[in-house]
């Protein structure tokens, strides 16, 4: 499974957006969200928070972050 | 460094910077700045739009330093926190035509989201419906995200491209320097300054950059957005940045209450006036706006400052709003609105809705 978001360039609120419609079709498991800014990595953090998913990592990558998002 | 980040990304973050906001803001007004003014952005960036003389009205010409210091504060945090991301190219013209019609709404209400929560906060009812525009319009905007709405990507470029704003900025402060303030004079060098009306009231330099400085920083910090309070509020039922809003208001409330600042009504309220529908309709084409903008006219300074270049041209939309609105009759005043103000608001409204309803992608 690799549900990815590509958040990367996207202003607000878009990256959330596009990654509360993934997390809602993904349901449970594995997803992945690429940001560009630490603005967008927080707000992307807090909701998958809000939606029970579990932040399992976050890497450094190509000047932004891949946010590893786990839900059981 | 971690624990202060994640301090700001938290609740209280928000709070405090909102707190900080509402507190500097009625000290401002009680330092020299203009009533229930203690810090406006669109006022502001009006103000500096007459410094230079891009608009003629005499009585809103200063070089405002907080705005200043809000771009340069912001380049401070971003690179202590190696947030500074130069970026740029999601539709630099919209962004621009938009910062001019956030402007011209901004100017018939007499105010940004900011000065909106600081009217209020120091009794001035009109705020009411200038704030319930602002919902209003965030709420269309909302409607437009919903529908797919979406600018395109921004992409990374070259260091300079995010220094710009910030020196031009920094060439501003210059200028006021080579050519400061002579008392009873409404010309330094190439520098227009007011000796009556709104832009004559200022609290020192100094004083006022280094408040322009620390509100940088720190809304650099915590996102701090009045329109992101709403449209998250309506999006997603988050109540992160709207607390930070809230905050805000009720700092500044207690502040003027201390300082003997807090006048209720309606009428004669300062740099004010009564048209209820048109605080209204003003504030809800700004709000659309920043919506479709993605951030208040603070926060794209803030962005602006962390090398955000297409936030960088919204800023200078409004800068050129301002000129447009005062040359052209569309600026309200505390007489009333403009003699164009409602062409100019319909106008607005329908370049709003021809962006909204046409930028639309399914897959970016």
């Amino acid at each position: 499974m690799d549900n990815t978001v590509d958040a990367r360039g996207l202003s607000c609120p878009q990256p959330v957006l596009i990654s509360l419609a993934e997390m809602k079709k993904v349901g449970r498991g594995k997803m992945f969200v690429l940001v560009d800014t630490d603005t967008s990595k927080e707000n992307v953090s807090r909701a998958a928070k809000s939606q029970d998913w579990n932040i399992e990592k976050i890497e450094v990558e190509d000047g932004g972050y891949r946010i590893y998002l786990k839900k059981d | 460094m971690a624990t202060i980040k994640s301090f700001f990304a938290a609740r209280w973050g928000i709070i405090s910077v909102g707190g900080f906001i509402g507190v500097s803001a009625a000290l401002l007004q009680k330092w020299g700045n203009p009533g229930n003014m203690g810090v406006c952005v669109a006022c502001f960036e009006r103000d500096i739009a007459g410094a230079i003389g891009l608009h003629q009205a005499a009585v809103v010409q200063y070089m405002r330093p907080e705005i200043i210091g809000f771009v340069l504060g912001s380049l401070v945090a971003a690179y202590m926190f190696k947030e500074f991301r130069p970026r740029a190219g999601s539709a630099p013209i919209v962004r621009f035509m938009l910062g001019v019609f956030a402007m011209v709404g901004a100017l018939v209400f007499l105010g940004c989201p900011w000065r909106a929560l600081l009217r209020l906060a120091g009794g001035d009812g009109n705020a009411i419906l200038g704030i319930a525009g602002l919902a209003t319009g965030i709420y269309i905007g909302t409607l437009f995200l919903k529908g797919g709405y979406n600018l395109g990507r921004t992409t990374k470029t070259y260091i300079s491209v995010g220094w710009l704003l910030p020196l031009s900025m920094a060439g501003f402060l210059i200028l006021m320097f080579i050519f400061p303030q002579i008392p009873d004079s409404d010309k330094n060098g190439v520098l227009f300054y007011s000796i009556k009306g709104p832009g004559a009231m200022h609290a020192p330099l100094v004083i006022s950059l280094i408040i322009g400085l620390g509100v940088g920083f720190l809304a650099q910090r915590s996102r701090f957005c009045t329109m992101g309070a709403f449209r998250d509020l309506f999006l997603f039922r988050q109540l992160h940045l709207f607390s930070g809003l809230l905050a805000l208001l009720v700092f500044a409330f207690v502040t003027n209450l201390v300082l003997g600042q807090f006048k209720p009504g309606f009428e004669g309220q300062p740099v004010a006036h009564t048209m209820h529908i048109w605080n209204f309709s003003g504030m809800l084409l700004a709000g659309l706006c920043f919506v479709l903008a993605g951030g208040c006219p603070g926060r794209q300074l803030f962005m602006a400052g962390e090398g955000d270049g297409d936030a960088a041209v919204f800023v200078i939309g409004m800068i050129v709003g301002a000129a447009v609105s005062h040359n052209f009759g569309l600026a309200s005043s505390p007489k009333g609105i403009g003699p164009h103000g409602i062409a100019a608001v319909v106008i607005g409204l329908l370049v709003c809705m021809f962006i909204g309803f046409t930028m639309r992608q399914k897959n970016v």
